[in-house]
């Protein structure tokens, strides 16, 4: 029996049709009702619905022998996990985007608003900048506008939201993109099984 | 994971390792629990946390509660030739590991440092095996040779930034961030297929031999192969071969450990239990001659597996108030553990005492339903 951490919303649902194809099949999942676990016990698998963000804790942990989890949440927690395929959905990426007249004054701390303080401190060290980080859990964009911050570090898919709120990429810091990602022990028990799924989504992603 | 084992406790399988590890003629190492913290901070990337518990002693010296034991034996093994140090310890060490808490960590293992020859290594991965073995039949033991790795990033010529991205690629069988690393600093179509075949690589040690032979590129890596050729010999001939694997995703830091690496796992524990390997490179740093191999094994993992504690608290639960003679509760407490229960005696009410039977002596005293 493979255990799985799904991503719950959009991307779980697509991520979940990947693993039907690739002969993961579990029916139940599809019924509406506010069940968290599913299991079809012919298939040889059970699927958690989990928040995006945490996924990697129960790969990690060992509660998930694999599951599906955004590059972004894997750099900002940095697990201890098999990061095994780049299923090619879920694209967007890590920007910093600040207001349309943002103006750079290297003489200052610059203040960064985001929800990923680890990948945000990383970047700008890179760049030996100074930075003040402002760890902020939701409504980002509105951090330069009040003028909480000059910056933000957040994700960017279609860039509607920046720009409604008149506000702009200004580097992009690495695309993301989903990642079938597996517990190291759960790997070496269950080898046969994950290596086989692997093989088959990498087929599906090449599709 | 499907913990379904029926391992020991920690301190029983310590117990069993100790005596293990005696059998094999190693000594009992027994170490002070501080040591300067000076000399930690010159080792710092040896620790697998660099996060040390630090105190003042009177005297005014920075002190360190003991985060790691092998430096501490390490600093004490004297190097003559011919002459090896085995020994084995079973120790509490102090750090937090991943950003967390600091947390007290039992720790069992062994070292063998000196003028060690080739069986010396081969009978450490043996004790290894065996000491899985003591632990669960269920076991996995994953070999990885940090001279392969080396001679194949020496041969690839990358400079060091990138060799240090490439080891957490296969550390995390990434092979996409492989091909993206290999792309933006121009490494060839050859030397990316072999990093990704090596990161990939999971075979029984039997079956990875080939595939490395094929994998090989200099002397530096035909000789890591020839090794882990002579370790399947090893373990072949003490029947322990089975459930052992060749997997390069284990990768330890190249300035310490040079030659075969390894991890244990059990079946239900979701973390390594044992690491060990071999780090000359380490002696060399501390300015000592020699070779040097040895490994850990955690047994405070083994709690995850343990199948649940009685949920009982006492199998009769004596309750008694400021009415009832004490005579009356010695007399009843005797008699039920000269049955060989468990008794609880309380005053008043059962205060939430999961008791399997209770026996009350409150008031007049007497109804016994134990």
């Amino acid at each position: 029996m493979l255990n799985v951490a799904l991503p719950k919303g959009r991307l779980g649902e697509k991520v979940y049709a990947m693993f039907e194809k690739a002969g993961k099949e579990c029916p139940s999942i599809r019924e509406t009702n506010r069940k968290l676990i599913f299991e079809s016990e012919e298939n040889g698998v059970r699927y958690f619905w989990v928040k995006p963000s945490d996924v990697a804790i129960y790969v990690e942990r060992g509660a998930a022998d694999i599951g599906v989890a955004g590059k972004d949440i894997l750099l900002e927690y940095n697990p201890d996990i098999y990061e095994l395929l780049d299923l090619d959905i879920g694209k967007c990426r890590m920007c910093v985007a600040g207001k349309k007249d943002f103006y750079d004054d290297r003489e200052r701390v610059l203040r960064v608003a985001t929800k990923f303080p680890h990948i945000a401190r990383e970047y700008y060290a890179q760049q030996s900048r100074e930075i003040d980080i402002i760890k902020l859990n939701g409504s980002i964009e509105i951090a330069p506008i009040l003028g909480l911050s000059d910056v933000i570090v957040d994700i960017v898919e279609t860039g509607t939201t920046l720009l409604e709120n008149d506000l702009q990429p200004l580097e992009t810091i690495f695309p993301i993109s989903a990642r079938l990602i597996s517990n190291k022990v759960s790997f070496k028990f269950k080898h046969g099984e994950i290596e086989e799924l692997r093989a088959r989504l990498g087929e599906i992603c090449r599709k | 994971m499907s913990p379904e084992n029926n391992v020991p406790s920690p301190e029983a399988a310590a117990r069993s390792l100790c005596a293990l590890y005696k059998q094999y003629g190693y000594r009992h190492f027994r170490m002070s629990k501080f040591e300067e913290y000076d000399f930690y901070a010159r080792n710092k990337s040896f620790l697998v946390s660099g996060n040390i518990i630090t105190f003042t002693e009177p005297g005014g010296r920075l002190m360190a509660l003991k985060p790691d034991v092998t430096l501490s034996i390490v600093k004490n093994a004297r190097y003559a030739p011919g002459v090896s140090q085995k020994v084995y310890y079973n120790e509490k060490v102090y750090r937090a590991e991943n950003g967390g808490e600091f947390r007290e960590i039992n720790q069992t293992g062994l070292e063998c440092v000196g003028d060690l020859g080739f069986y010396d290594i081969a009978e450490v991965v043996t004790l290894a095996a065996k000491s899985l073995d003591l632990v669960s039949a269920d076991r996995i033991l994953d070999l990885s040779h940090m001279g392969f790795i080396g001679g194949l990033l020496a041969h690839i010529g990358a400079p060091e930034a990138v060799n240090a991205a490439l080891l957490t690629a296969i550390a995390e069988k990434n092979a996409p961030y492989i091909e993206l690393i290999c792309a933006e600093n121009g490494i060839s179509e050859e030397n990316k297929n072999r990093l990704t075949a090596l990161a990939g690589l999971y075979l029984p040690l039997r079956d990875a031999l080939d595939a490395l032979d094929s994998l090989s590129v200099s002397a530096e890596t035909d000789a890591a192969v020839a090794q882990l050729r002579g370790l399947l010999a090893v373990l072949e001939q003490s029947g322990l071969e089975k459930n052992v694997n060749v997997d390069f995703s284990i990768v330890n830091d190249m300035n310490y450990y040079n030659g075969v690496i390894f991890r244990g796992y059990i079946n239900g524990i979701p973390q390594g239990v044992l690491a060990g390997g071999s780090y000359d490179s380490l002696l060399a740093k501390m300015d000592r001659r020699g070779r040097a191999i040895g490994f850990a094994v955690y047994l405070d993992l083994l709690e995850q597996l343990r199948a649940p504690a009685d949920r009982r608290d006492a199998d009769a639960l004596i309750l008694y108030d400021d009415g009832t003679p004490v005579s009356q509760i010695v007399e009843k407490r005797d008699a039920l553990i000269a049955e060989g229960r468990r008794v609880r005696v309380q005053r008043g009410s059962d205060g939430g005492v999961n008791a399997a039977g209770t026996v009350d002596l409150r008031g007049k005293g007497g109804a016994a339903d134990a």
